[in-house]
């Protein structure tokens, strides 16, 4: 027996899961936002970039 | 046994609201508004997504704490009228659930303050959680009168957090709205407790009340209040202050100290009479006390921002 999506449990926790969905996609746009964020900063400024580029490496 | 034969024999489905009670939403707030004016005040000016990931990682931390806070203290919680609602003592949530949630949440505010912001804050943030739950909680609450004293620092590290996410260090500022809400913590709950006595009597826990009585107690709230007042109007003297925040901390001040050396006047059989009227009265005010100070720290941020300076003030810290 599989466990049916018409389960009595999906519709007790009906709220509970919904709610949890819109935090976890919350969550996601939070982390792409923070990332777009980061990446428009100059990054030559933060050593501890990903991209950092040191002012020599910009002037070749 | 498989998903298959999985059935829930337990009556009450806890709902999402429950769990978000778990976190002390009344302390996320104040937790939120903390920390955001430690963040605002600062210096070093943030970018908004950032500033607001930020804070949302210091409230999340704070309820996590909130959670392994109930789940410890469960026992006492059932005995006590204020705390028996909640949602572990009630029956609404497992113990193990709110652990589950509690370490959960707290690793992963933690790390997302340390990608977010800086390894500072992060780690700053990872010490009040365990300061709250182990250190307070665990350790002191159950040991000794002096609890609330060392407790009070968990809830006063917000702000700090805040100045750490903008400036990436601790200033001198920063320093001195952690004394005050350090400070600030053992009259306001002492203030409380007084009325409350029976509760934490009930569920033997050691409250200056309980085991040294009122009058120690009073004399307590008054010698607490003689230290916070320096603490609260030297903010003042820095970048953060002036003479707004002068004019109001010392309006401020002069009242707390009214109602403490009112409340030290004061004994049992005046507490008969009037129900606890000014110790209550006091207690509010403490609140009041706090909010206004950190909203007048968030109006001279404000107004440094447009360039709006009222007046020279001396910065001597």
């Amino acid at each position: 027996m599989s466990f049916h999506p018409e389960h009595e449990l999906h519709t007790r926790r009906k709220g509970r899961n919904s709610a949890v969905g819109l935090l976890l996609g919350g969550f996601v746009v939070l982390v792409f936002a923070v990332s777009i964020v980061k990446l428009s900063q100059p990054q030559s400024e933060d050593t501890h970039a990903p991209n950092y580029v040191t002012p020599s490496q910009v002037s070749e | 046994m498989t998903d298959a034969t999985y059935t829930d024999t337990r009556e009450y489905e806890a709902q999402f609201g429950d769990y978000v009670e778990l976190l002390k939403p009344r302390v996320m707030r104040l937790v939120i508004f903390t920390a955001a004016v430690g963040l605002f005040a600062a210096p070093s000016a943030v970018h908004p997504v950032i500033a607001f990931a930020s804070i949302l990682c210091i409230a999340v931390g704070a309820g996590a704490s909130g959670a392994l806070n109930m789940w410890w203290d469960r026992d006492i919680d059932a005995i006590m009228k204020r705390t028996a609602g909640r949602p572990i003592p009630s029956g609404r949530i497992q113990p193990n659930e709110a652990l589950a949630i509690g370490l959960t949440l707290s690793f992963l505010s933690v790390m997302m303050l340390g990608l977010f912001a800086n390894l500072a804050a992060a780690g700053l943030l990872a010490f009040t959680i365990f300061f709250y739950a182990v250190v307070y909680s665990m350790w002191l609450k159950r040991a000794t009168p002096q609890n609330i004293v060392i407790g009070g620092a968990a809830g006063a590290f917000p702000p700090m957090i805040g100045w750490v996410v903008a400036t990436g260090s601790i200033g001198v500022e920063a320093v001195l709205m952690f004394l005050l809400i350090l400070i600030w913590t053992p009259p306001h709950f002492w203030a409380l407790a007084l009325w409350r006595n029976e509760d934490y009597k009930a569920a033997k826990i050691p409250m200056l009340p309980v085991t040294h009585g009122t009058r120690v107690t009073r004399r307590h709230i008054l010698a607490y209040t003689l230290v916070l007042i320096p603490i609260a109007i030297a903010p003042a003297f820095t970048q953060i202050g002036g003479s707004l925040y002068f004019g109001v901390s010392v309006v401020l001040n002069l009242i707390f100290l009214w109602g403490a050396v009112h409340l030290f006047r004061r004994n049992d059989e005046d507490t008969v009479v009037d129900d606890f009227r000014a110790e209550k009265r006091f207690f509010a005010f403490t609140i009041l006390y706090l909010f206004l100070h950190f909203v007048t720290l968030l109006v001279v941020a404000a107004l440094r921002a447009y360039d709006l300076h009222l007046g020279s003030f001396p910065v001597w810290f």
